[in-house]
């Protein structure tokens, strides 16, 4: 237990990697980078449950239970998406967002 | 006295129809025409019977004649009042209407037995008539104005289908489609009449409507406009649909174009009978007409006399047997509508009612003998046109001598039966208006002329050369000849002033010589005229024609009625308004529609470019999205 | 089991059946049974309906049946019928009977063509049966659906296209109807009481006049795009022309009638102030399409379109005559629907018969086809003289009621009116002679049609049934209007409480 760091630290980390997983979502051309900011997202949900729940509501384990659920969602998720982006990529031969627009209209 | 049986009239030759209809491909001609006959004479012995339970035996109320119901049930009802009702009303003139029918259609069946032989589609042509029969009686024993309507169509499909008799001829197609078309169009002022009378007196029943102490007749419904009653102007409507049926102006342009028909029918229906059905409408409603209406009838009187006239000059032009005799028709029938026109109610007065009934009773003798004559004819020479006729008399004797009966007797000679109807119809006009008067008289002399002009064609004058030699026609064919022919004379001695009157009591007639005398001085001059024009082959007809020039022209072209209509219906009607709205309903009701389609697909290709399928862009719009909304959460922008 | 829900059930089972054919041959028997166990049963029901009337039962609906089926909203699958209904269970019967034979010859995708052809049935006969407004509205739909693949899988011509429309424009119908019913069930009762969708219990509720006035024009409309309601008829004309036989007779003889009893028995019934007051709005324009359908089809050339302008006609005089708001032109209308219905299915399953013979339905590429295919000759013939209204055919008796009762109002609107209405007798007339002069009489066109055959057997069936059943309705309309009379007094008096 390390009572003299303030939560709002844990915060700002977190504020960051979400941001720069938003960043990286919104601007990465590349499959593997997007789905990489996508677990950083996940990843700054996982920090804030945690440090909240700690500081918040130490008696109870709500907090962590979300952080297991995710992390169990997030890997099978890294699991589906990149079989995905295989089968991308041996249908288009590349894994560039901007030439898979099949789903457009 | 019991009258039911007469339901019978009318439901015998229906059944007749039915059954040959239904099995006109496994019958034998024989057996068809047998049943047809059959039927008919069963219907014929009941209305002679009839006819004699009714005027010789029946008791007379006060000395006159009782209107009996035979049978009457509802067909139809529509509100507690107004009721379509099937029925049989024994009276005067329908008694004598249902003598003319049976009489002339039983001749026409048996004379069709000879001169359809070996016709295709005989099965058809007997069930046809059979069915013409049933809707005929059905109408003239109509017991209320509604039934006398539905029987009224029948008539109507019935002429349609006999006149396409011969479907595969494109102008009998033609001509069959124009009756029913033209006849229909008068039918609907017929049927927007009867719904205004019905609301205005409340009731189709003919007792109730025609009854002169009754409350019906009272009812005026208020001035309508140009001064006129709704009744003035219903009972016009509904002779408008009897002009229509009776080929009166200007809706007689369908009865000529008939005669594309088989003659047996153009004698039975558009001689003899359906077109007499506006008389006998008019007659039937002619209490109604006289006391609350008697600007209606002197229209009736009108049309009538201009009808007659018309018809008549026409018929002096045409070299189309059958059109001469149908133009004739035309003319007689306007005679009897004239008389009905210019008739009162009571005593002398109502010798115009009297007269047309009579004049309607002796012209369908003697026209239907004219027309199966005209068809002895053309059955002898194929052909309808008279410049390919003449000297037939050597040929043809039986015929000669019962067309020449039946010539003199529409001429108006005495004492054939003809003389003695027209002569009363002028008595009535004499009385009633001069103008009208001298048209009638104008109009005998043309009757007697043209008459004589084609009887002088047919049987006299220069003989063609024709292929086979012409031979009389089979006895099946001579017997309705002789038989209408002795008709024809018998007709004129029946004391119709003591039977057929507008109140059921006799009336006093006595030969008016003023009126007899220039009637039969004109008509002998008529015959005088085609006698020299026409017995020997001369240059005359053609000087004359040529000096009437223009005139004849007209005459000629029937003062082209024809295509004034043809102009209307074709060129107005089928191409300007049909095509407009069949355009309109394309190109503006639906564009309208799928404009709206249009509209939700091209808005819907407008915003489709927003699902560009690039899932960042996706996110930048789901962020930018949720990011504004926490500003505005932050900054307390919703409360 | 009530002989009402026999009535939805009977054709589930004939589709399961269906389901467990093995050929086209199967496919059709199974079909051809089941639906003439529907006919039958609507014979009994007939039977069933005049025997309690005969014995004093007076409640406005019989046979009724009601279960919960979801709570929360009040909406029950409830059932019941009176002499209308009935009479509009036969016509269905009589025309989804005939319509399995005049689609014997069906080869391509049977099974699915069959199957959507009963399911539309089954959501006809459960529209007419329901008293539920949901249920009511349930069925409709069902109805309306099936007729998408109909058209869209085994139509001719621009059978996309006009799917397409047709639903499209049935779905806006729907959407309006939908807005309407909602509305009717939101104020379906006083403040407090529980709301209800059933039909009966809200007409004993007055619902406010403004609440009418607004839903009026939804409902009415809604169904009025069903029934041919001019300009929204414009999906009949490229509707018809696409539909095969059996869907064409289907949709004109029964789809179409659903818009008029809808309206009547929604619309009119449940909103009666409101229906009195806009009445003179939807009689312009019902007045105007009857002549309008007729001028419309005097130039078509396809017999389908002919057809087809000449039911915006005969549809217009159905709702014409419902809006006159008089006993005996309701009456009219109503009879105006069975024999409408009938004539039209005679029509379409004729022009059916004879495009299978000639591979055109161009008129002026016909001629002459009375000399070789007489039997369809004369029943066209007959058709044709029905539609012109013929005394003795059920036409004239239909259009006799509409007009006598529309010249009940003495006022000079509803006269004049009448009056525009009644030239469309003669018009029709000219459009009908039109045709079987071109079509049948005259010469034989085209020399191949000396080789044609007359109609066989599962031809002759709905065709002998049709033309007499237009005979029977006409030469002896008593009948059916005793059937329907009764059922007629209380609406009838709902209806005229307020003028």
């Amino acid at each position: 237990m390390i009572p003299n760091i303030p939560l709002s630290y844990f915060f700002v980390v977190g504020t960051l990697m979400f941001f720069i997983g938003v960043f990286g979502f919104l601007t990465r051309r590349n499959l593997i980078t997007i789905l990489m900011s996508v677990e950083l997202i996940l990843n700054s949900v996982n920090i804030n449950f945690v440090a909240v729940n700690r500081y918040l509501f130490p008696d109870n384990m709500h907090g962590h239970f979300f952080t297991i659920f995710i992390i169990a969602i997030a890997a099978s998720e890294a699991a589906v998406a990149i079989a995905i982006i295989l089968n991308i990529y041996r249908k288009f031969k590349t894994i560039n967002v901007e030439n898979v627009s099949e789903m457009k209209y | 006295m019991d009258f039911t049986y007469t339901i019978l009239i009318p439901l015998i030759p229906l059944f007749s129809f039915l059954i040959i209809g239904f099995l006109h491909n496994k019958l034998s001609n024989t057996v068809a025409s047998g049943i047809g006959i059959t039927a008919l004479t069963a219907s014929f012995v009941m209305s002679y019977y009839t006819a004699y339970k009714y005027f010789f035996t029946t008791e007379k109320i006060d000395g006159a004649y009782q209107k009996i119901i035979g049978y009457n049930t509802v067909w139809l009802q529509f509100t507690e009042n107004l009721h379509i009702d099937m029925g049989t009303l024994i009276d005067p003139i329908s008694v004598m209407m249902l003598v003319v029918v049976s009489t002339v259609s039983l001749m026409v069946h048996i004379y069709s037995t000879g001169y359809m032989k070996g016709e295709d589609g005989f099965n058809r042509f007997y069930s046809f008539l059979s069915l013409f029969s049933f809707s005929m009686f059905g109408l003239v024993v109509s017991t209320n104005i509604f039934q006398m309507y539905v029987f009224w169509e029948l008539v109507g499909v019935s002429s349609f289908l006999l006149i396409g008799y011969y479907y595969d001829k494109p102008s009998a197609v033609a001509a069959s489609k124009k009756a029913f078309i033209v006849t229909r169009f008068a039918d609907m002022f017929f049927l927007i009449g009867i719904l205004t009378v019905g609301y205005i007196t409340d009731t189709y029943d003919f007792l109730a409507l025609t009854d002169p102490s009754g409350s019906a007749i009272a009812q005026g419904g208020g001035i309508l406009f140009m001064g006129m009653s709704t009744m003035t102007w219903a009972l016009i409507l509904i002779f408008m649909g009897g002009a229509g049926k009776s080929a009166m102006m200007p809706f007689h342009i369908w009865l000529p174009d008939a005669m594309e028909g088989p003659t047996p029918v153009s004698a039975l229906i558009h001689a003899a009978t359906m077109v007499v059905a506006g008389v006998y409408l008019v007659a039937r409603l002619f209490p109604v007409y006289s006391i609350s209406a008697p600007d209606a009838l002197e229209v009736v009187a009108y049309v009538g006399a201009i009808s007659s006239l018309f018809a008549a000059i026409v018929a002096t032009t045409q070299f189309d047997i059958k059109r001469v005799l149908a133009f004739s028709t035309m003319s007689q029938i306007g005679y009897m509508i004239t008389a009905l026109g210019v008739s009162g109610m009571h005593g002398h007065e109502g010798v115009g009612y009297m007269a047309s009934m009579f004049h309607l009773f002796t012209h369908a003798m003697f026209k239907a003998l004219l027309f199966l004559g005209a068809g002895a004819v053309i059955h002898a020479v194929h052909s309808n046109l008279m410049n390919e006729m003449g000297g037939l008399r050597k040929y043809l004797p039986v015929t000669h001598i019962t067309f020449l009966i039946a010539t003199l007797t529409i001429a108006g000679v005495p004492p054939l039966s003809g003389f003695f109807s027209k002569d009363e119809i002028l008595v009535a006009a004499f009385h009633h208006d001069k103008f009208i008067f001298f048209i009638q008289l104008f109009v005998a002399g043309l009757t007697a002329f043209y008459m004589f002009r084609l009887y002088f064609r047919v049987f006299w004058n220069k003989e063609p050369h024709y292929h086979h030699t012409p031979h009389d026609a089979p006895m099946s064919m001579k017997f309705p000849l002789m038989f209408l022919a002795m008709f024809s004379f018998v007709a004129g001695f029946l004391p119709f002033n003591e039977w057929i009157t507008v109140d059921g009591k006799a009336i006093e007639i006595h030969t008016e010589w003023v009126v007899a005398i220039p009637a039969t001085l004109f008509g002998l001059i008529g015959i005088a005229i085609a006698m020299v024009m026409y017995k020997k082959e001369t240059a005359i007809p053609d000087k004359i024609s040529a000096a009437f020039g223009k005139f004849y022209k007209w005459t000629f072209n029937k003062f082209y009625f024809d295509e004034i209509y043809m102009f209307v219906t074709h060129k107005i009607i089928f191409n300007i308004v049909s095509k407009s709205v069949a355009w309109f309903d394309r190109n503006v009701v639906d564009a309208t529609m799928d404009g709206i389609g249009h509209v939700t697909e091209k808005s819907a290709e407008m915003i489709k470019g927003l699902q560009s399928g690039q899932i960042q862009k996706y996110g930048f719009v789901f962020i930018s999205g949720a990011i504004i909304i926490a500003i505005a959460f932050i900054l307390n922008l919703f409360y | 089991m009530n002989i009402l829900s026999l009535l939805v059930l009977v054709p589930v089972l004939t589709v399961a059946a269906i389901l467990l054919a093995k050929d086209n041959k199967q496919t059709r028997l199974y079909s051809a049974v089941g639906m003439s166990i529907q006919l039958i049963l609507s014979g009994i029901l007939v039977y069933m309906y005049i025997q309690e009337r005969n014995a004093g039962n007076t409640e406005l609906m019989l046979f009724v049946k009601d279960y919960v089926w979801f709570e929360s909203l009040n909406i029950h699958y409830a059932v019941g019928v009176d002499g209308i209904a009935v009479a509009m269970i036969a016509l269905t019967s009589v025309i989804i009977f005939t319509g399995i034979f005049a689609s014997w010859e069906v080869f391509n995708l049977h099974r699915e063509f069959f199957i959507s052809l009963i399911v539309l049935s089954t959501g006809v006969f459960g529209f007419f049966i329901s008293l539920d407004l949901f249920t009511m509205f349930l069925f409709y739909e069902v109805a309306v659906i099936p007729m998408y693949l109909l058209i869209g899988i085994w139509g001719s011509g621009k059978k996309e296209y006009s799917a397409m429309k047709l639903t499209l424009m049935l779905m806006a119908g729907s959407a309006l109807l939908l807005v309407g019913l909602l509305g009717i069930y939101m104020h379906s009762a006083p403040e407090g009481a529980p709301l209800t969708m059933n039909i009966m219990e809200i007409a004993k509720y007055d619902i406010p006049v403004e609440v009418q006035r607004f839903l009026f024009p939804f409902t009415f409309i809604g169904f009025g795009i069903l029934g041919a309601l001019f300009p929204f008829h414009t999906w009949s004309p490229d509707g018809h022309a696409s539909a095969p036989t059996a869907v064409s007779m289907l949709h004109a003889g029964v789809l179409m009638k659903l818009g008029g009893y809808g309206a009547f028995r929604i619309a009119m019934f449940l909103l009666p102030e409101a229906a009195n007051e806009q009445a003179w709005f939807f009689l312009l324009l019902t007045g105007g399409s009857v002549v309008y359908g007729a001028l419309g089809a005097i130039k078509q050339k396809d017999l389908k379109y002919i057809n087809a302008y000449s039911s915006v006609s005969h549809c217009g005089l159905i709702l014409f005559g419902i809006l006159m708001i008089t006993k005996t032109a309701i009456t009219g209308a109503i009879i105006q629907m069975i024999s409408h219905g009938i004539m039209t299915a005679l029509f379409f399953a004729l022009i059916g018969m004879i495009y299978g013979r000639t591979h055109t339905r161009m008129i002026h590429e016909m001629g002459g086809l009375m000399k070789v295919i007489p039997f369809l000759g004369v029943a066209y013939v007959i058709g044709g003289l029905a539609s012109l209204g013929l005394p003795g055919l059920s036409g004239f008796v239909a259009e006799m009621m509409i007009f006598a009762g529309s010249f009940e109002h003495a006022d000079t609107f509803h006269r004049v009116l009448t009056i525009f209405a009644i030239t469309a007798i003669v018009i029709t007339a000219v459009y009908i002679l039109r045709v079987v002069g071109i079509l049948l009489l005259g010469p034989v066109k085209n020399k191949h049609f000396f080789e044609l055959k007359d109609a066989k057997w599962w031809e002759r069936l709905p065709l002998i049934t049709l033309i007499a059943a237009i005979a029977f309705i006409g030469i002896a309309p008593f009948w059916i209007i005793e059937l329907i009379d009764e059922s007629l007094v209380p609406l009838m008096d709902k209806l005229l409480s307020i003028q």
